[in-house]
Order: C-alpha cells, then structure tokens, then sequence
C-alpha cells in the first residue's frame, strides 16, 4: 500500500539527493516525491510516498532518520491528513469546445490562467483522485502538456511537528555541511 | 591567532584525540601535508590508498578508536572507495579526509577533479564537502561524532584546496556538533523488554544468536551473564567471534554457511532465538523460508532499520545493546536448561571425530592444520586479522579466540586484499598485541604492496599465507555447483619467500606439517615481520557447508575421503 512521509530536512544543498538515493538503493518505488520550504527557516519539508508493506515502511522511517541532514519523519499514513496535488494542464480548445472546456473547468473549481487562440492553461488542486477525474474528462478534447507537483501532505488538527522542526535550534548551520554557501535542496 | 585551512584540519584531529593517521599525499592535500609537521600525529605512508582505508578500519576494529585516512583528489579519493564500504558494511568508525581541486574549478573536469561525495553517497553515514577554512572544524567535529555515534560507520569530509590554504580565526567551543538526538523515541509496535523477558524465562529451548553489535556496544559481559543466568547456549556469527570466549562452556561456535552442522541444527530446533547486534545475513540464515520455524524471536540491535528485515520477528527492539540488557537482567530467571544443552550435544553426533585436529598427521599440510596450530602456538592470545576467502572460514574454525577484538576480518563486503593492511592498522592502534595476517595467495597478491609499509614504519606483523594456488573458495564453489570446471582459478603466485626477501622481510616457506611449528615460533621470536608461506593441500574444502540459498539444516559434511585421506 501506500505510504507518505512528512520528512523534514536541513536546507541545505545535496539533501533532496541523499534521500532520493537512499530511497533508490533500498530499493523501494517512489510514488512521488515533493520538497519545499517550512514555516522555518532553514528547514525544509518533503513529502515522500512510496508504495510497500508496513515493515518496508519502517524501515524507510528508520533509514530515513539516519540520513544526517534529516531532522525529523513522520509517517501521516494512518493519521487524518489532508494531501494535495497541483496541476498545469493545456488543453487544445477552439470553437465549441472551448465552452465546453470552461464549463468543465467551472464543475471541478478549476482555473483558466492562460487563454490563447489555440489552447487553455488550467490550473487545478486537490486530491490526486480529482486531477485524475479532471484530466480524464479533459482527455477527449486534447490534452497538449501536462504537469503535475506530485503529493504534499499535511496531518489535521493542531499534531504540529514541534521538536525537530521548531525547537532544538537549527543546528547553527553546522558549517561543515554540504558544501558551499547558497542554494537550496 | 588566525589557522590556515591546513592548520585547521590537524588540530581538528587532535582534538579529536587522533595520535595515527594513515594516508599517502598528492597535490590537492599537499597544503594539509605541509601542515602536518607542526602536529604530533604519526602518519603512516600507504602504498596504495585502498591500504589506507583498510588500516583505519583495522585500527578502529582492534581499538574501538576512530580510525582516519588520508588521500588526495581524484584518484587518491576513488581508490579508498572499498575500503570505505567494507567500513560501511561491518560498521567500522573511520573519517577519511580527501583533498579537492579548488572550489572556482569544481565542475570544470580540473586536473584530479572528481566528486567523490557523490560517489560515496551511498557507502558512509554521511560526507562533507568543505570549501571554506571557517568549515573545516565544524566538519571535521562532526564527521567524528557521526562515525562514532549509533551503529558506527565510515564518513568522509572533502576539502578543497583553497580551504586549506585560505586562514581564518576557529571558535572551537562554537565547532561543537549539533546533531539531532539519537533516534530512540519508542514507536508504535516496538518490542517491549518485558515482552522479551518472558519469552526468555518461558522458553525451553532458546539460543542467542550474538554478533558484531555484542562488541560495539561492549556488551561482553552483559551477553554472557544473560546466558549464564539462564543456562542459555550461545552461537556466533563471524564478526561476533572473540565476542564470547571460545572456551566458554556455552558457546557453541560460529553458526551460518560454514558453522559447525550442529550449532544451525540447533537454531532450527530451537524454540527461541535472542538475535543480539547480529543482522540475519543471508549466510547466517540460509533459505529464509525454512529458517527457524519452531522459533519464537528477539532481536536487539541499535540500528531500527534492521529489525523485520531478513527475518519477521516477534519482539523487535531498536536500542543500544548494554542498557537493552541491563533492563532485562533483574527480570531474568536463572534457568536449567540441561535438557536442551544435551540435545544440542546430541546433535554434535561424530563431528568431533571428523575434526581435523582429532585427526591424525598424514604428513599432507592442511591449512586447518596450520590454523589449528597457529591457534596453539599463539595461546590464542593474538590478534588475528583474516583475508576472505577459504582460509578466513577455516580460521573461524580453528582458532579460537577467547578475546574481544581478536579476530579482525571483512564480513559484510567480502572484501579480498583486507587483511594485510588491517593487520596493519591493528599492530599501530595495539602496538603490543601479536597481529598475524592469515590470508589466502589470491588476496595477498592484491594488497601486497604494503609490504613496504610494513617495513618502513618497522611494524611486527607476521603473516601466514595459505598457500594453495587456487582463488581457493571459488574453486570450491565451482567444484561443488559448476561441474569442477575451474574456470580462472588457478592461480600462479609469485615465489612469496623471494618476493617478502626483496622488501626486506624475513620469509619462510613450509610443505610439511612438521615444520610448521618452528616456522611459527621463529616468527613469534624475532621482533620484525616474517612472511610465512605455507604450501598447502591445493584442492581442499571448507567443511560443514550450507549451499547459498539452501535450507539451514541440509548441510555438506565434511566427507569421508577427507578422514581417510588425513588418517592413512
């Protein structure tokens, strides 16, 4: 089944590296992975879904907290969470099919971010299960390009990550670290 | 006062506490050798990177130290690369400090550039690459406290040139690591000790299985009071030889492809397995499928991500060793397991007499017989660092190391051309220990360079090769599974008395089984390094064997020809 980590990682560069790696060489699937900032400096945020029986999922926990820049891992699997998807989807729609595009676009509370002669930008988010209804009835008319952010998830209710995240000081950018001095993961 | 970059590194080391250092210079490291001769730190000169890396281990595994190893860019770096994962995978400390071209041309193909953090990414706990000298102790810091802490293990920091020559003022207290506390917050459905102490004190037949982590957590005493309390039989794997005493009445042996036919017996007989800082190798197990079915199992081991990997077990505890035990021992019930001790000695049937040193002298020089009576010879007291191969399995076998640390050999990686420079890392980290290399002609010809080593830093360390003219252990694989086609096993070594002669080392060569004794002694006596070449029975096996991937139980046994041959 499916299994999504919230893991939380120094921002520093090379780490989206060391886990994808690690995750690679353990030799699990990568259903998606997202990265991005925090509400704390310095600390980013990844959201890992990788599809494998619960002791595979441990052990991913466990080996993901042995990887040095990471802070902290939950897995939200099992908590009440809630998960979006972002997508991009340019849909070819001219004469008719541009009213029936927009109507469509009206029922998911999707948006229209670009309009040109020959095609529709549509900007959507939601659960991975609606994009997916959206794009199969956008299918028919001619799906041009696509691109999707992949799952980030978020527990609900005020379980906040404090420890890793929030408390024990962000390790006064131990400056050994990565490498250099700029970027991010 | 203001370091340079170079400055930085050395007195990071000894802060650190590091006295030896083994590497070998090169350009993009030049400013830091420079530097080293202000430092009071021994550098030992390698022939070969590789050496390097295997000497650090060999002194972390005999000395519980944290061993380092320096080399340059470029190729010095990708030359330690297996010795930094035979680190990895026995779960060695060692920091290995690599030079880098200077961090405005990283990226352009320099000359001796490579990224040699990306390509040990996946065989360290963790690598640094440091482009400024302020960064240097910070990583250096680290790289210690990552190498020593939790399941230990290799970690690598890669400074650039520059940083070595740019100087800058160091707030050591500020250096300090900050890491993420260990990760032992319990999790849901962790094993509870209360848990594993009733399967222990309700078990009639129960085994501990004790590996490497017996050792690293120094839980020596700790896993023999378990078992003398609770009248517990004990079984080893390779890296947790030395661990319990050899000697020692419940010790049964080592256990897995090569262990005696009646220790993995008894581990499927068993009706509890006690799995301490031991991982379920596939070598251990066999055949999961049919690996101890009767067993309830406990499995202690301080790295979580071990735990209902191979092996789905029933209580799984993620924690370091010694406190793991102190917390089960006054809920330990002494025990009288007499029952299944004699069950177990039961199952011994005539092995004993198809022991080689039950056996009488044929005149034909077996390597367990050379084993066997460098295991005499030494009391069993040195320290004994093996290559891989067919003799690394018969030392098992035959020298029984009473000691912790005693047996040093590549378990995991399987690394052939360790023991030489191991064993001389050993002899540096334990300058008084007796350090014998027992190695194979196949493995010795890979590292033998360091021959050289061993005479330039004047070190004692004798080495027994096992002479057979085979890559011996392949041999027996294709001899058992291909058919005996020998394909590129033969193996023409050089003349080993010659060749040690011509670096300088006192050599003998040994055919008879009579002589091997005074070739030993007359090593033991002088206080230099002697090369003993000993030329054995070419087209000998190693004896019980379970086939790869074959059920624990179903064993070869040492076959009859073998008897007869060596009571003829």
């Amino acid at each position: 089944m499916l299994h999504t980590f919230a893991v939380y990682v120094d921002n520093k560069p090379g780490v989206l590296n060391r886990v994808a790696s690690l995750v690679r060489r353990r030799a699990f699937n990568i259903e998606s992975l997202t990265v991005g900032h925090t509400e704390t400096a310095g600390v980013s945020r990844m959201t890992v879904v990788v599809d494998t029986d619960e002791y595979g999922a441990r052990r991913l926990e466990a080996h993901l907290h042995k990887v040095v820049p990471v802070r902290r891992v939950d897995n939200i699997t099992a908590s009440p969470s809630i998960s979006r998807d972002l997508a991009l989807i340019k849909v070819a729609a001219t004469g008719d099919a541009r009213a029936h595009v927009m109507q469509l676009v009206d029922v998911y509370r999707a948006r229209i971010i670009d309009v040109s002669p020959e095609s529709l930008v549509i900007e959507t988010t939601g659960t991975e299960d609606k994009i997916d209804s959206l794009l199969e009835v956008l299918r028919p008319y001619g799906v041009m390009e696509m691109v999707r952010t992949g799952r980030i998830a978020m527990a609900r209710g005020t379980g906040t990550p404090d420890k890793a995240a929030h408390g024990s000081a962000p390790a006064a950018t131990p400056a050994g670290s990565d490498d250099v001095s700029h970027g991010s993961v | 006062m203001p370091l340079t970059g170079a400055q930085i590194i050395w007195d990071s080391l000894v802060r650190q506490g590091v006295t030896d250092v083994f590497g070998y210079p090169g350009g993009a490291i030049l400013p830091a050798y420079d530097a080293m001769l202000g430092y009071p730190v021994r550098h030992i000169l390698v022939r070969h990177e590789q050496g390097a890396t295997h000497m650090a281990d060999g002194y972390a595994r005999a000395s519980g130290r944290v061993g380092v190893a320096i080399a340059t860019s470029g190729p010095g770096a990708t030359n330690m690369v297996t010795g930094i994962a035979t680190a990895m995978m026995d779960s060695s400390p060692i920091v290995c400090i690599t030079g880098q071209v200077g961090s405005k041309v990283i990226g352009s193909d320099a000359f001796q550039e490579i990224d040699i953090t990306g390509i040990t990414l996946p065989i360290t706990k963790h690598n640094y690459l440091v482009t400024r000298a302020q960064d240097i102790a910070p990583a250096i810091f680290e790289a210690f406290a990552v190498a020593k802490s939790g399941r230990p293990g290799p970690v690598l920091v890669d400074i650039t040139k520059d940083a070595q020559q740019a100087s800058c003022e160091v707030d050591w207290a500020a250096a300090e690591p900050h890491l993420v506390e260990a990760y032992d917050e319990a999790l849901p459905g962790d094993g509870d000790y209360r848990d594993a102490v009733a399967l222990i004190n309700n078990a009639e037949r129960p085994l501990i299985l004790a590996g490497h982590g017996i050792m690293q957590s120094g839980a020596e005493r700790e896993v023999l009071q378990l078992a003398e309390r609770a009248g517990i039989p004990i079984a080893v794997t390779l890296l947790g030889i030395g661990g319990i005493p050899a000697s020692h009445p419940l010790n049964l042996g080592m256990m897995g492809m090569h262990g005696e036919a009646f220790v993995n017996h008894a581990i499927q007989q068993a009706d509890l397995l006690i799995a301490l800082g031991m991982r379920f190798d596939d070598r251990v197990t066999g055949n999961l499928k049919t690996y101890a079915l009767n067993a309830k199992k406990i499995h202690v081991d301080i790295d979580r991500a071990e735990l209902n990997k191979n092996v789905r077990v029933d209580v799984a505890i993620a924690k370091d060793l010694k406190p793991a035990l102190a917390e089960w021992m006054p809920h330990v019930k002494s025990g009288d397991r007499r029952a299944w001790l004699e069950t177990i000695d039961g199952l011994k049937g005539d092995s004993a007499v198809r022991d080689i040193q039950n056996l009488p002298d044929n005149g034909h020089l077996y390597a367990a017989h050379v084993i066997n009576d460098l295991w005499r010879l030494t009391g069993g007291d040195a320290v004994v660092v093996t290559d891989v191969g067919q003799h690394q399995m018969w030392e098992a076998q035959y020298y029984k190391h009473d000691k912790s640390r005693s047996l040093i050999t590549s378990g995991g990686l399987g690394t052939m051309g360790f023991a030489l420079p191991a064993a001389i890392g050993a002899k540096v980290a334990r300058p008084d220990a007796e350090v014998w290399v027992v190695c194979g002609d196949g493995g010795f010809q890979m590292t033998m360079c360091e021959l050289a080593t061993i005479v330039q830093e004047g070190l004692d360390v004798n080495v027994a090769i096992i002479n057979n003219g085979y890559l011996g252990m392949v041999r027996q694989w294709q001899e058992f599974f291909y058919e005996k086609r020998y394909a590129a096993t033969p193996l023409i070594g050089p003349d080993f008395t010659k060749l040690a002669q011509a670096f300088g080392i006192d050599a003998v060569a040994v055919s008879q089984r009579s002589e091997v004794a005074a070739a030993v002694q007359g090593a033991r006596k002088s206080r230099r390094a002697t090369v003993i070449d000993f030329q054995v029975e070419q087209e000998d096996s190693v004896f019980p064997m379970v086939p790869a991937g074959a059920d624990l139980h179903k064993m070869i046994l040492r076959p009859s020809p073998i008897v007869e041959t060596a009571a003829d």
